[in-house]
């Protein structure tokens, strides 16, 4: 551990806190093992993409207001979405375009802020991972986090700590799950033959368990799984890499 | 060319449901996706010609007036004549006078989008004058007597038994029981069909790939060589383009090609290249005696400057078609009009109107494919935003959706009352999906589980059990 532990804030995004919390303390895990000291900025809810992908600017940019207010005064901001932390990095500083003051302020937090895997196996080095998983895993890269911040290599590397994970790498990991936010629900038939796609490409890998940066498209692909009732796992990679594995995974329940 | 884009959702799902449709977009992905990468690795450059791609076009677009006025010059200190048509209409009319002057018939046509743009075929039908398409895919769907379905490859959604078919119908003049079952014998028979033809035509029409300002030069690219049939056999050749199809020289004109056919079609370079300059000279072996160039501004210069200004710079390659994950879904036809895939979810609202083409701009997941491989760097999923700005301004989107924004936003900004209101829902959604983990129906939730299942939550949201934690409490 360093001298000073780094002051990460973590921004839980709004999926993760209301859908599937054990991300958030995944992620808090992993953050504090590799030396981190962890708070969560308690006046965030949502970071206001499905306003800014709908045409809602007003909206957009007065939720984007209320988490560059919360997030101010922290060193590390993090986020275990790359759609999210996308959000903020790339297109919270395009919403204040006109107006220079909150401009400045969004273009500060989104140097501060990092998607959690990057973060991890980045400016962490990967420190503090020690995990095990029992299986074979398919990367789904996301297409926010790919395409808007380039994470790529950075899960794999931290995926190759993992004792007894074997990663078995889908011939279209890159290509798009139909999710798209509301997109899957607005056209629902489109993104149905779009999710079939990434399925059948994640079946045929050969891997019984699929993972990705993005809580969006592992609920969109474990729904899809299910209702073809395959037995393919699909868990977020934080989870993974924490090793916190023991509850059930996405869309399994406890009751068998 | 009748417009159904407003039914895009039912477009849609009839193309889903199409199996021929299918298998014709699962060819297209190994062909031209395939294709594509390994000619792109096979340039290490590319990303730059990119970069200069892209300058080019950036810098015509500033200058566009100039540009446009030195090829008009050029092309007519070479025994040309350039038309100025402001929209569609204006274009008909003027071709078909040319058309008429000429005492025309039949015409030959090679590829053109603008073509289909201004609907040149059906006016010339109207009134008496033949127009034959001479690339195959055109003339495939021309017998077809339907849209193209792809802005490179208009026939793309076809399966070759439904050309031999079509073949079939309309050849009358060859034996009935003739093979039809190889692509080179629908090729052959379709060349046979279409030589006579280019004889028999008055005008020829082609489109243009650029026009150089320099020089006066119109640039065509294909792989059949039709369109240099199309040009230099009839004694009137018509250019139509549209004015942002202007480059300053010679030289930018190459290194737009170097980055033209590697996106299409993964090529390094299409089979003909031609470059054509003013009517026949004296001492020339072929070409037309008047050469016509039909500039078509059709709305475009309104977008100069604006949020769609980027979309000029569209050099029609059709990466982003091929790459596209709803265009490789539903091909072509689903989006109604004369452009469809991400180019056209910009470019057709900008043309037709929003109101019409609503949904082009919404029926994208924001995956960003097509702004990865466009080679003039196009950001395609940001102007398809601008769009959806333009529609909720326009109270154009939907009820329900705006409703639901409303109260997320309510909420959002609240977050005190989000806590509790989220926590209730979740509460109830956990329990209840505890044992299965997930629903297979859920009231409100019908776009979701139409197709999948919805994970239940864990039950407790984060906010809450890291509350707890602080606390001390499990
Ligand atoms: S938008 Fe880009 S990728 Fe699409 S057709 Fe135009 S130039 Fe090609």
């Amino acid at each position: 551990m360093t001298a000073k532990a780094l002051d990460v804030g973590l921004f839980v995004t709004c999926l993760v806190d209301l859908m599937r919390p054990v991300v958030g303390f995944a992620a808090v895990k992993l953050l504090e093992d590799a030396g981190c000291a962890v708070s969560v900025p308690p006046g965030q809810t949502c970071c206001g993409q499905p306003a800014y992908n709908s045409g809602d600017r007003g909206s957009a940019r007065r939720i984007a207001r209320q988490v560059i207010a919360a997030c101010e005064g922290i060193e590390h901001v993090v986020v275990p979405s790359g759609s999210c932390a996308g959000m903020i990095k790339v297109h919270y500083p395009e919403l204040f375009a006109d107006e220079p003051e909150t401009a400045a302020r969004a273009e500060a937090l989104a140097r501060r802020t990092h998607e959690l895997v990057s973060f991890l196996a980045g400016a962490l080095e990967g420190a503090g991972i020690d995990a095990e998983y029992r299986g074979a895993v398919t990367y789904h890269d996301a297409c926010s986090g790919l395409r808007e911040l380039a994470i790529k290599e950075q899960p794999r590397a931290l995926l190759r700590r993992v004792r007894g994970l074997e990663l078995k790498e889908s011939r279209e990991a890159e290509t798009c799950c139909g999710f798209g936010g509301t997109f899957c629900v607005k056209y629902p038939d489109i993104s149905e033959s779009i999710v079939d796609l990434k399925v059948d490409d994640a079946i045929a890998s050969g891997a019984d368990t699929l993972l990705s940066g993005d809580l969006g498209c592992l609920l969109n692909i474990a729904g899809r799984l299910k209702r073809r009732a395959s037995p393919m796992r699909v868990r977020h990679v934080a989870e993974v890499l924490a090793g916190m594995t023991d509850g059930p995974a996405i869309a399994e329940g406890r009751g068998g | 060319m009748q417009i159904t884009t407003p039914s895009f959702k039912d477009n849609a799902r009839r193309a889903l449901g199409d199996s021929d449709l299918r298998r014709a977009l699962d060819n297209m992905k190994t062909g031209f996706v395939g294709k594509r990468l390994l000619a792109v690795e096979r340039l290490p450059e590319f990303d730059a010609l990119r970069d200069d791609a892209r300058d080019i076009k950036e810098h015509v677009l500033e200058n566009l007036d100039a540009y446009l006025e030195r090829f008009e010059a050029r092309v007519k200190e070479q025994g040309g004549q350039v038309h100025w048509c402001r929209d569609a209409d204006e274009a008909r009319r003027v071709m078909l006078e040319i058309c008429r002057d000429a005492g025309a018939r039949t015409v030959t046509k090679s590829k053109s989008m603008i073509g289909e743009e201004i609907a040149i075929n059906e006016h010339l039908e109207a009134n008496g004058i033949e127009p034959v398409e001479t690339d195959l895919g055109e003339y495939i769907i021309q017998l077809r007597r339907e849209p193209p379905s792809h802005i490179i490859a208009p026939a793309i959604h076809l399966s070759k038994e439904q050309v031999a078919d079509a073949f079939r119908q309309k050849h009358g003049q060859f034996p009935g029981d003739r093979p039809l079952d190889e692509p080179r014998a629908l090729v052959d028979e379709a060349r046979a069909v279409l030589r006579q033809r280019y004889f028999d035509a008055d005008v020829g029409i082609t489109g243009a790939n650029m026009l150089v300002a320099e020089t006066g030069s119109v640039v065509i690219v294909t792989n059949e060589g039709n369109a240099d049939l199309t040009m230099t056999l009839p004694p009137v050749h018509i250019v139509l383009a549209s004015i942002e199809k202007v480059v300053p020289t010679l030289e930018d004109a190459a290194t737009i090609l170097r980055v033209l056919a590697r996106s299409a079609t993964g090529q390094e370079m299409s089979v003909y290249t031609t470059f054509c300059t003013g009517p026949r000279r004296s001492g020339d072996a072929d070409g037309p005696e008047a050469f016509h160039v039909v500039l078509l501004d059709n709305g475009r210069s309104a977008l100069l400057g604006g949020e769609f200004h980027d979309i000029l710079r569209c050099i029609r390659c059709g990466a982003c078609l091929n790459h596209c994950p709803v265009y490789s879904a539903i091909g072509g036809h689903a989006y109604g009009w004369v452009y469809p895939g991400p180019m056209g979810a910009v470019l057709t609202p900008g043309l037709i109107g929003l109101e019409q083409a609503a949904d082009l701009p919404n029926a994208t997941t924001f995956c960003g494919k097509c702004e990865e491989v466009c080679p003039m760097r196009i950001p395609l999923p940001k102007m398809m935003r601008y769009w959806r700005d333009r529609e909720f301004e326009a109270r154009l989107t939907p009820t329900l959706s705006r409703l639901g924004l409303a109260a997320w936003t309510f909420l959002a900004l609240r977050p005190a009352l989000y806590r509790v209101a989220t926590g209730l829902v979740i509460g109830i959604l956990g329990a209840l999906g505890r044992n299965r983990g997930r629903f297979r129906r859920l009231p409100l939730a019908g776009g979701w589980t139409a197709a999948r299942d919805l994970p239940a939550p864990q039950g407790r949201t984060f906010m809450r059990l890291w509350a707890q934690r602080r606390r001390g409490r499990p």
